[in-house]
């Protein structure tokens, strides 16, 4: 079994045992002040971590080229308050048209 | 069931509100898709991840470690942090919802950011109107999600080069855009600068996926003291 096929199926079996365990359990065990804090700051740390190293790393050099157009570009929709689809289009557009012109 | 004739009356605000997230939310779908084919996941594979894991920042989390060359161990490390949240939405959702059987598997399964929104958003209505916007949303995002991924893989299939075409900026856009919302104080938006400077300083140093791993470590953190 390749890497693609464990990380599909191990994401997937998580991703739902984690559900299903929030439906099952007491809300006492869970509402720990602290741990409810970290957890609004995990999703924030990974997704821009996530933000940084694609735009920024090719494997495990750090590169600048067309990906920082499209970046840019989003920074600027979102700034501008643009719905989701726009950020992500506008970003791939602003990224292919630097692809071609390098 | 049966003792209240408008256990089958549907809000029709509700309703709107929950047809509008799903549509809206389900187009994400194409990115997705799109991003899964991008990272050199099968059709298969990006339609399963989208059916069972059904957790978009998991999913593009998952593609996106492995498509940066990461392991299969960091990729569903990283996907299951940001999947916690769920749980925690779960708990919420567990005293309005009191599902049992296979309810509860279905209901589980569609316990992510927009049902529960969408739910805790009906409160004003009654509980009635919270199970109602929690089901309407959950079934809508799944089924919409699920639609446009296949419609986003089959359009990046039939691309070739992701790059050719942007989709390699459109992958961290779409993060960016899961992250921007969130960025509400002070403290958030100097944990994000902060993230993404410890994950891009790692990055030539450790294998691919441990950089954003780490940043967990940044959210305990900062997350440890109430104030700063």
């Amino acid at each position: 079994m390749n890497q693609m096929w464990i990380a599909v199926i191990g994401t997937s079996a998580i991703a739902f045992g984690l559900k299903y365990f929030g439906h099952s359990v007491p809300e006492r065990y869970l509402s720990n002040p602290r741990a409810l804090r970290i957890n609004t700051l995990i999703p924030i740390a990974l997704l821009s971590a996530l933000v940084a190293v694609q735009t920024l790393a090719n494997k495990s050099v750090l590169v600048i080229d067309q990906r920082v157009a499209g970046m840019t570009v989003a920074v600027i929709a979102l700034m501008l308050k643009a719905p989701f689809p726009v950020v992500v289009l506008g970003s791939a557009a602003a990224s292919a048209a630097v692809f071609h012109l390098l | 069931m049966g003792q209240n004739v408008r256990v089958s009356y549907v809000n029709r605000a509700t309703a709107a509100a929950s047809f509008s997230v799903s549509f809206t939310v389900g187009l994400y779908g194409i990115a997705f898709g799109a991003a899964g084919i991008a990272a050199g996941f099968s059709l298969f594979q990006t339609c399963l991840l989208s059916l069972l894991t059904f957790s978009g920042a998991s999913q593009f989390a998952v593609v996106g470690v492995l498509g940066a060359g990461g392991s299969a161990i960091s990729g569903i490390t990283t996907a299951s942090l940001l999947g916690i949240r769920n749980a925690l939405y779960g708990l919420r959702m567990a005293p309005i919802m009191k599902l049992q059987g296979w309810k509860k598997v279905v209901g589980a399964q569609v316990t992510i950011d927009e049902s529960t929104g969408v739910a805790l958003g009906q409160s004003e209505l009654g509980e009635s109107a919270m199970r109602q916007g929690f089901w309407l949303t959950g079934i809508g995002v799944y089924l919409f999600w699920n639609l446009f991924t296949v419609v986003g893989a089959l359009g990046a299939q039939a691309m070739g080069d992701p790059a050719a075409w942007g989709l390699d900026a459109a992958v961290p856009a779409a993060f960016l855009g899961l992250v921007w919302p969130r960025l509400t104080n002070k403290k958030e938006r100097a944990l994000a600068v902060a993230a993404m400077a410890l994950s891009l300083a790692l990055t030539p140093f450790v294998a691919a996926g441990i950089p954003i791993i780490s940043t967990a470590l940044l959210a305990v953190a900062f997350g440890w003291k109430v104030r700063s």
